[in-house]
């Protein structure tokens, strides 16, 4: 579509005088300016080794793997941080975890911080908040694979940058995140149909298929606490 | 050089006659002491005042810019450049496979040596009353020493010409090709405009130039009977030594780098050493042609003789030369770079028509003997009619301007210009 006419503003130029014909004035009024700068000397410039910056609270940095009150790893191996992750660059394997409030662990977590974009989608998706970014941007080595991070370096980290102040544990502080919270979360939907001596069978929970054999009494005290709120 | 000419003399009698050749080669050594002192001086201080002029020049372009500059090697960065010259001499020397080899190392030979081969006749100090195994002028006493500089630095755009020409590479050979065509306008002003000051004093010796400004006192440095001539001379010197804002010839933005894209280590350190030989030689042609050299009234008078004297002249000489590199350092960042039809246009449309028109007047002045004063009205004048025709043509633009946005006609489509 044509602009219309009266959306153009037209500037004319401005007229030259005599003296802007000869230049001199603003090779004057512009050499003046640089002078200024050079006589009212003030640098904007960071030394960067010597004067580290502040960075906003936002920034993304290197990952860090979040421990939970008791000093274990919160990651409960979901794979959503993988799964999200744009440049693939989480390896998780996940085990049956040796606690008791969860189903998963990863036995091992691996990030190839020289694959990674820092764009926090594994930040976003992580249901537990285990997997955070911090603020240590000068990130070096002398070698590729000291640059993949495995679960004791990124345990590590946070060990590092939990007391600095710039990198607090931002929430569910110690507990693990709402989505190991089997008891507050009612069924929404039937998703997926589990064995009849897997917890999640046997506690009320989300993602359980009515009509299995041994859901039938979950399923009734899901009613139950529904109608209870 | 006529110093030089009865050595040579001599050694030729004393060659050709079988006489012992051990004692000519000494004599000539005797007799050339003085000029290989001075050359080595020269050399040094040229080389030593290049690489802490690329530092000044660093430290300024930082602080109008609101930074630092360079600060890590030596306290406040002072022993950059010596860290600049060993990376320049240490790093790989790349010739690429489709160049034309001798060309290719020929041409910053080229640029280095003729830029230096000017400085020779450049009196760099007091001459007249120089102690004897010094005299601060390499080649003393050349007559045509303005000539001389003006035929040997113009020669240094080859080394551009032909490097930009050997390095078969497009970009190149456009700057290349740019900076024949800027030599070849700008010598032109160049020369003109210091022939009124040859008119006036009656020579071509700088050594002597010099002198006239300094007898005369202060108000006959020729800056005051010549300030057109001085500006022309001063903007078409920055032309011919490729400073910005008239640095065509190496504009990264359009041409990848200019003449010397494809050359590295020392061969790319010897142009940029060339370009600021360059600066130092039109800077002292700038102070010693315009503004009375080492004369200063009441600091350094001629006439004085002896050390204290020759150091305040040296000193004199110095700060006035530096005030003018620091002025072209401050307007490399001042003005932004010309486009190439706009260099042509001021070279060809302004200096060139000034400069002749000053020259005319110099002669006017001189064949009817009207007081030399004259002459600055003159550039006053001249500078006022460059000035109303400019705004003239700028009218004239602006007219063509006015009437197609006053005219509301437009049509449906309006183009944003």
């Amino acid at each position: 579509m044509p602009i219309a006419n009266k959306d153009v503003t037209w500037v004319e130029e401005p007229e030259i005088g005599f003296w802007e014909a000869t230049f001199l004035p603003a090779i004057f009024a512009g050499l003046k300016t640089t002078v200024r700068h050079v006589t009212h000397f003030q640098p904007v410039t960071e030394q960067f080794p010597e004067e580290k910056p502040t960075l906003p609270l936002h920034y993304r940095g290197v990952h860090r793997l979040n421990r939970d009150d008791q000093g274990r790893v919160k990651c409960v191996a979901c794979m959503m941080c993988a799964t999200a992750c744009p440049a693939r660059c989480i390896t998780i394997e996940g085990a049956q975890a040796p606690w008791e409030d969860r189903d998963k662990y990863p036995s091992s977590f691996v990030i190839d911080e020289l694959r990674c974009i820092y764009c926090g989608m594994c930040e976003e998706a992580c249901p537990v908040d285990a997997i955070e970014m911090t603020h240590l941007y000068d990130l070096t080595g002398f070698s590729r694979e000291e640059m993949i991070f495995d679960k004791e370096k990124l345990l590590g980290v946070f060990d590092q940058t939990k007391d600095s102040g710039r990198d607090p544990v931002r929430t569910q502080r110690g507990r693990l995140g709402p989505a190991s919270d089997f008891e507050g979360l009612p069924a929404l939907a039937p998703a997926t149909s589990v064995r009849g001596d897997d917890r999640s069978a046997r506690s009320v929970t989300a993602g359980v298929i009515q009509g299995t054999a041994v859901m039938e009494s979950s399923w009734e005290q899901i009613n139950e606490k529904i109608e209870k709120k | 050089m006529s110093s030089m000419i009865p050595t040579l003399m001599t050694l030729a009698a004393d060659a050709v006659p079988a006489a012992p050749a051990a004692v000519s080669v000494v004599d000539l050594v005797k007799a050339q002491l003085p000029t290989l002192i001075t050359i080595g001086a020269a050399l040094g201080a040229v080389l030593g005042a290049v690489s802490y002029l690329i530092y000044v020049e660093r430290k300024l372009a930082a602080f109008m810019q609101d930074r630092i500059g360079p600060n890590r090697v030596g306290p406040w960065g002072l022993l950059q450049p010596i860290a600049d010259g060993a990376k320049f001499i240490l790093k790989e020397d790349v010739i690429p496979a489709y160049v034309d080899r001798a060309l290719f190392l020929l041409a910053p030979c080229i640029a280095a040596l003729t830029t230096m081969l000017a400085f020779a006749v450049v009196p760099f100090g007091p001459v007249d009353n120089a102690p004897s195994f010094h005299r601060f002028v390499i080649v003393p006493n050349v007559d045509i020493g303005i000539v001389f500089i003006f035929a040997i630095g113009s020669l240094a755009v080859y080394g551009i010409i032909l490097g930009g020409w050997a390095s078969n590479n497009k970009y190149s050979a456009l700057g290349s090709l740019r900076a024949s065509a800027q030599v070849i306008s700008y010598e032109i002003p160049l020369g003109m405009s210091v022939l009124g000051i040859a008119l006036l004093g009656g020579t071509l010796n700088l050594e002597k130039i010099l002198m006239n400004q300094a007898i005369g006192g202060i108000g006959s440095w020729y800056f005051w009977t010549q300030p057109l001539a001085c500006l022309i001379f001063f903007v078409a010197a920055l032309a011919e030594s490729n400073r910005l804002p008239f640095d065509l010839v190496e504009c990264e933005q359009e041409l990848v780098g200019g003449f010397h894209t494809e050359y590295s280590s020392m061969k790319f350190a010897l142009f940029f050493l060339a370009e600021y030989t360059h600066v130092i030689t039109i800077s002292f042609l700038t102070v010693i042609l315009f503004f009375g050299g080492w004369h200063f009234p009441g600091i350094a008078e001629p006439g004085t003789a002896g050390f204290g004297p020759m150091l305040l002249k040296l000193g004199v000489l110095m700060s006035k030369v530096f005030a003018v590199i620091i002025v072209i350092m401050l307007l490399r960042w001042t003005i932004p770079r010309f486009r190439f039809d706009q260099l042509m246009g001021l070279a060809w449309k302004v200096l060139i028509p000034l400069s002749m028109a000053n020259v005319v007047a110099v002669m006017t002045v001189l064949q009817f003997g009207w007081s030399t004063w004259w002459l600055t009205l003159t550039s006053v004048g001249l500078f006022m009619a460059a000035g109303f025709i400019g705004v003239q043509q700028a009218q004239v633009a602006l007219n063509q301007g006015t009437r197609r946005a006053k005219s509301k006609d437009h049509g449906p489509v309006a183009h944003a210009h």
